[in-house]
């Protein structure tokens, strides 16, 4: 299968073509996303190769009314139809609660299976630069606590690439939230028509036996740098990427605690109640004779986020957050 | 209207630095609007309220320019201590309201204003500016019938300057008449000019007098346009509009228009503007080094104003 090297957002945009050309029923909703081409540039170029090449109605403009195109895409949804959503950031997404909570999360439920919502929601989740508190949301914990949603937040470009076309072939609301640091980091590649990767596996990015440090989407990248840190010092940090937060594969973050008796969490939702708190709870029911030190957990300052540059950085987890936590487990 | 002219080209000068980060929209073409119609306000009694491209309203209604700035910059010296910025200026004792970035979420919030001033029995006017994109939220619609059935002495006004970001009117508004947004709840609507200031105060003058007399709300849809980006982030402009089509509307400058109007009748010489305009630019400077003196926030500071009474958890 071929490899290539791609951005995280190149590798979005390949997955989402990709998809679009394989099925009929794949369409893409949004704000700006068109004519604009996408304001993370996620859709470049495809409103031009659909909608003028082809003359296809696939690519979709919409008015900034969240909570009435998801509703719209839900509505297409029961009927078969594929859409992918857009929110502008995650932040937005507040506004269709209603629409993703009430209606899409709970149709299969109550319709007793006669209907399915086969859709993505997808985004920037997270704090950009600055963007201040409506607009720097960190969601995934909200979406992970609703049954009837999976949630999903890829931390490399491959995953990107191969989780998006599986949220787009599972038949249930998919959350898919992007970090809008991660989308100009780069990586290798396999791409192919069946290049797909089920949910419900986290993977192990480095190898350690002294700690596991757990995390997803753009947190993998912080502890992967603590793990550079801590080897340098002698100490071997496993860091575990989750991926899919739901569902949630415990299994390989409990084997790998049960290797090196010492677990961390980081997320940089807000620390209390985030789901970083479900991972960490999880670990500490399920592996507490594994453990040789209370569960530890690094998350995002409790308040709202600050525009300026100075305290929001205070706000977001990095590398010095986690080396502190590494320092209080003992 | 030169004076945000200035402020806000020394505010694109100060993104461009890195003085500025995040997300800044600024007035630059619409002043006319602002400028027009807060001049019909009763100052520190009248409430406003828009969305986030509000730098304009607090420079207008007596807020100091150097809180406005370092917000801006988000430095301690700002009015929310640097923890807003350009998106979310607020300055409540001379009633400006914000500053709000959730695109149509703050217009249930200029109605619950009126509401207030309806039920002190006093007789504010609140005037809600929304953008023509933001005209198509669902909460604004639900805003325009509260704000009927209850008889809300607010004034919501649409700028319609063409585009939501990058999409033009056509493509976002199935009717791009957008003043008749009120009229299925009985609002008296309007569409009115936003670019000739005084033709706009004459207007703003009438209505809010109306408002204020007849305790009703009004809708405004205002024509004008803005010459710069969506934000200082969008440099691609080409993507949503000619250059022809901008160069036109440039044309339509609230400024220049004014400037004219002065010189054909002998109301004002051109050393008396050029003086003005120097004196203006000098102010800016004056605004600008002040605001950039002004130190960053301590990092405690993050936990200051999340609640009125006590400090959230702290730490990671
Ligand atoms: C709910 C929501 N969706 C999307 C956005 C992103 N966004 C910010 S401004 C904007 C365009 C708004 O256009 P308009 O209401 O016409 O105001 P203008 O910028 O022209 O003043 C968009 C889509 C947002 N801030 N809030
Ligand atoms: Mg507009």
């Amino acid at each position: 299968m071929p490899t290539q090297e791609l951005s995280y957002r190149d590798a979005l945009r390949m997955a989402l073509v990709e998809e679009i050309d394989r099925d009929q029923n794949v369409f893409v909703m949004g704000e700006d996303i068109g004519r604009y081409q996408g304001t993370f540039r996620v859709t470049e170029g495809l409103f031009q190769k659909y909608n003028v090449e082809q003359n296809d109605w696939r690519i979709i403009d919409t008015p900034i009314v969240e909570p009435g195109f998801t509703g719209i895409a839900i509505g297409a949804a029961m009927t078969g139809l594929r859409p992918v959503v857009e929110m502008m950031t995650m932040s937005f997404s507040i506004l269709a609660l209603d629409q993703i909570i009430n209606h899409a999360a709970k149709i299969h439920y109550m319709t007793g299976g006669q209907s399915t919502v086969p859709m993505v929601i997808r985004g920037p989740g997270g704090a950009a630069k600055q963007l201040s508190a409506q607009h720097s949301h960190s969601l995934e914990g909200w979406y992970a606590h609703c049954p009837g949603l999976k949630v999903v937040a890829p931390a490399t470009p491959q995953d990107a690439y191969s989780m998006f076309k599986q949220a787009v072939r599972d038949d249930n609301p998919v959350i898919f939230t992007e970090n809008p640091g991660l989308y100009t980091i780069k990586g290798e590649v396999t791409t192919g028509p069946d290049v797909l990767q089920p949910f419900g596996k986290a993977q192990v990015l480095r190898e350690g036996k002294d700690l596991s440090l757990v995390a997803y989407s753009r947190m993998v990248h912080v502890c992967l740098e603590v793990a550079d840190r801590l080897a340098e010092e002698g100490i071997s940090a496993e860091v575990v990427d989750v991926r899919s937060l739901l569902p949630l594969d415990t299994e390989t973050i409990y084997q790998s605690v049960r290797k090196t008796n010492r677990a961390i969490v980081v997320y940089e939702d807000w620390k209390s109640g985030g789901f970083g708190a479900e991972i960490a709870s999880r670990i500490s029911e399920d592996c507490f004779d594994d453990l040789d030190a209370p569960v530890g957990r690094v998350g995002g300052l409790n308040v709202p986020m600050p525009y300026s540059r100075v305290l929001e950085l205070e706000c977001i987890p990095n590398a010095d957050d986690v080396m502190a936590a590494v320092r209080k487990l003992g | 209207m030169v004076l945000i002219r200035r402020f806000e080209d020394k505010c694109n000068i100060a993104y461009r630095q890195g003085l500025v980060g995040g997300y800044m929209h600024v007035y630059i073409g619409m002043e006319a609007t602002a400028v027009g119609w807060n001049a019909a306000l009763k100052p520190g009694w009248d409430y406003v309220i828009t969305a986030y491209r509000d730098h304009a309203q607090p420079l207008i209604m007596g807020s100091d320019p150097v809180k406005v700035m370092a917000e801006i910059m988000g430095r301690s010296g700002g009015y929310s201590f640097g923890k807003g910025g350009s998106m979310h200026i607020y300055d409540i004792e001379n009633c400006f309201f914000g500053g709000w970035g959730i695109v149509g979420g703050h217009t249930p919030l200029g109605a619950g204003l009126a509401f207030a001033a309806k039920y002190r029995k006093e007789d504010r006017v609140t005037i809600c500016y929304l953008g023509d994109g933001a005209s198509n939220a669902g909460v604004f619609f639900e805003s325009l019938n509260m704000a009927a059935l209850w008889d809300l002495p607010v004034i919501f006004i649409i700028e319609n300057n063409e585009f939501a970001m990058g999409t033009r009117l056509e493509y976002h508004a199935a009717d791009t008449q957008l003043y008749k947004r009120g009229e299925p709840f009985g609002i008296k609507s309007e569409r009115l000019d936003g670019m000739d200031v005084l033709q706009v105060k004459a207007d703003a003058e009438r209505i809010v007098n109306w408002v204020r007399e007849n305790q009703k709300p009004y809708l405004v849809e205002v024509m004008n346009y803005r010459f710069a980006g969506h934000g200082a982030a969008d440099n691609d402009r080409q993507l949503y509009r000619t250059k022809e089509e901008e160069d036109e509307n440039t044309k339509r400058d609230p400024i220049a228009r004014l400037e004219k109007y002065l010189t054909e009748n002998n109301l004002m010489t051109a050393e008396k503007m050029e003086a003005i305009n120097v004196e203006i630019e000098e102010r800016v400077e004056a605004i600008y080094e002040e605001a950039v003196n002004s130190p960053h926030p301590e990092p405690h500071e993050v936990y200051a104003h999340v609640y009125s009474d006590m400090e959230p958890e702290k730490g990671h």
